[in-house]
C-alpha cells in the first residue's frame, strides 16, 4: 500500500499541525510521523474506489463577500463539486504555489459546469473584495467558476477549523503573520470533503485529479 | 632544431595553464550553477516558475532574456531588497512585490549564474566582487 495515496484521508489528523509559511523545509520532517500514523490508521481499509467521507458533517452553511463585493453563500455550490482553499494574496511562500497548482486545474476543467473553486482569504485586514478581483485578475481567473471569498475573521477561522479541517491562526511574531496550510480540499456535490492535498506537492495535486475525476464519474453514476 | 623544442615546451605550458586556469573557471561555474539552481527552488519557483515561466501576471517570466542582460547588475539589488516596481517584462506589464530576502553575496552570485544560464539565457558566470560592487549601487 502506498502511503501516500492513503494520506488525504487522514486530515483530521493533521487538525492540530500547523507549520510556518516561511519554513517550508520543516514540512518533510513534520510529514514522517504523522506518514506512519496515517498508514496505521488505515492499513484496515483497502477499499480504493470510493473516496473516504471526511469530517462528520456537511460544510457548514456561510455567507461571504466575492470578488465582486457580491454575496456568496453554499447556495452558490448548488449542485457543485469544488476544489476550496484558504490563502492571503500578500503570502510569498506556498500561496503561489498552490494557485499555480489550482490554476492548471481551473484551466484544465473551464468548461466543465460541475465543477467550481472556492477561495478564502484569511487576511481581513488587507484582502478586501476589491484587493482579490485585482489578485484573481492577475490570475488570470474571470467570471463565477472560481469564488474568492472576503469574510469576518471569525468567519473564516471557523469555517476553515470546524468544516474545511484545516488549522488558521494569526501569529503577529511571523514574518508573514499568517500561520495556515496548503491544503487544496475537495468537496462534493453534497458538501461533504471527500479529499485534503498538499497543493505544493507535484504527487498530491496529481491525486487531487485523479479524485476529481472519479467523485465526477461518481456522480454521473448517480 | 633546439630553439624549436624549447619553443614547443613553452607553447605547452603555456596551453597547459590556461586551460588549468579554464578548468578552475569551469569548476566554479558548474558549482555556482549548482548550488544556484538549489536557491532557486528553495526560494524563487514557487513565484517565477520550474522552467522560469512567472505566474500570470502575478510574477514575471526570467525568459526576457534582453530584459535579463540589461538589468543584470540590478539583479543581486532586487533579490536583496525586494522589488515593488512597475516594469515591463516580455512584453507584458507587471505590478507586483517581490519580497527581499536576506541572502549572503556569495548566495546572491550563485542564484544569477543559474537564472542567467537559464530558462534560454546564456551569460556566463558571475562572481561575489561583482555583486557587492552592484549592492553598492542599489537605489
Ligand atoms: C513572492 C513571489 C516572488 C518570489 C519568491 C521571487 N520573486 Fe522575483 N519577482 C516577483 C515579482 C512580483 C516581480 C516583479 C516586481 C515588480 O512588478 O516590480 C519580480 C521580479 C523579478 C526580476 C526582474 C524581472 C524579470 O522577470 O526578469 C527578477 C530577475 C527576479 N524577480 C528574480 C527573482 C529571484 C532570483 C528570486 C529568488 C531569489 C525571486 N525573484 C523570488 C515575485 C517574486
Amino acid at each position: 500500500m502506498s502511503p501516500t495515496i492513503y494520506l488525504h484521508s487522514v486530515t483530521i489528523q493533521f487538525v492540530t499541525l500547523q507549520y510556518k509559511l516561511v519554513e517550508m523545509k520543516l514540512i518533510d520532517n513534520i510529514l514522517t510521523p504523522i506518514l506512519l500514523t496515517a498508514i496505521l490508521l488505515t492499513s484496515g481499509c483497502k477499499e480504493e474506489k470510493s473516496l473516504p467521507i471526511m469530517g462528520n458533517a456537511p460544510i457548514a452553511d456561510f455567507n461571504f463577500l466575492n470578488q465582486d463585493s457580491v454575496s456568496i453563500t453554499n447556495n452558490t455550490f448548488k449542485d457543485k463539486i469544488y476544489i476550496a482553499d484558504f490563502f492571503f494574496t500578500s503570502c510569498t511562500s506556498i500561496c503561489p504555489i498552490m494557485h499555480r497548482n489550482m490554476k492548471a486545474i481551473y484551466d484544465e476543467y473551464k468548461d466543465n459546469t460541475n465543477v467550481m473553486f472556492l477561495s478564502h482569504t484569511i487576511d481581513f485586514k488587507y484582502d478586501t473584495p476589491s484587493k482579490l478581483k485585482e489578485y484573481a485578475q492577475k490570475l488570470g481567473v474571470d467570471g463565477s467558476k472560481w469564488q474568492f471569498a472576503y469574510g469576518s475573521k471569525e468567519s473564516i477561522y471557523n469555517i476553515a477549523e470546524k468544516s474545511y479541517l484545516s488549522a488558521v491562526i494569526e501569529d503577529t511574531s511571523a514574518k508573514e503573520s499568517y500561520i495556515h496550510q496548503g491544503y487544496l480540499l475537495l468537496i462534493d456535490k453534497q458538501k461533504r470533503m471527500r479529499g485534503a492535498y498538499d497543493g505544493t506537492k507535484d504527487e498530491q495535486v496529481a491525486l487531487l485529479k485523479r479524485d476529481l475525476q472519479l467523485l465526477l464519474t461518481e456522480e454521473k453514476k448517480k | 632544431m633546439r630553439n624549436y623544442l624549447i619553443l614547443l615546451v613553452f607553447v605547452g605550458i603555456l596551453t597547459g595553464t590556461i586551460i588549468s586556469c579554464q578548468d578552475a573557471n569551469r569548476i566554479q561555474y558548474d558549482m555556482y550553477y549548482t548550488n544556484g539552481r538549489d536557491l532557486y527552488i528553495s526560494y524563487c519557483q514557487n513565484c517565477h516558475g520550474a522552467k522560469g515561466e512567472g505566474l500570470a501576471a502575478l510574477a514575471p517570466p526570467l525568459t526576457d532574456t534582453t530584459y535579463l542582460k540589461t538589468n543584470k547588475t540590478k539583479m543581486a539589488c532586487y533579490i536583496k531588497n525586494g522589488l515593488t516596481d512597475t516594469i515591463v517584462v516580455n512584453g507584458t506589464r507587471y505590478e507586483g512585490k517581490m519580497p527581499a530576502e536576506n541572502f549572503a553575496n556569495i548566495d546572491i552570485a550563485q542564484i544569477i549564474v543559474y537564472v542567467t544560464n537559464s530558462f534560454g539565457n546564456k551569460q556566463g558566470n558571475y562572481s561575489q566582487e561583482q555583486i557587492a560592487a552592484d549592492l553598492n549601487n542599489c537605489k
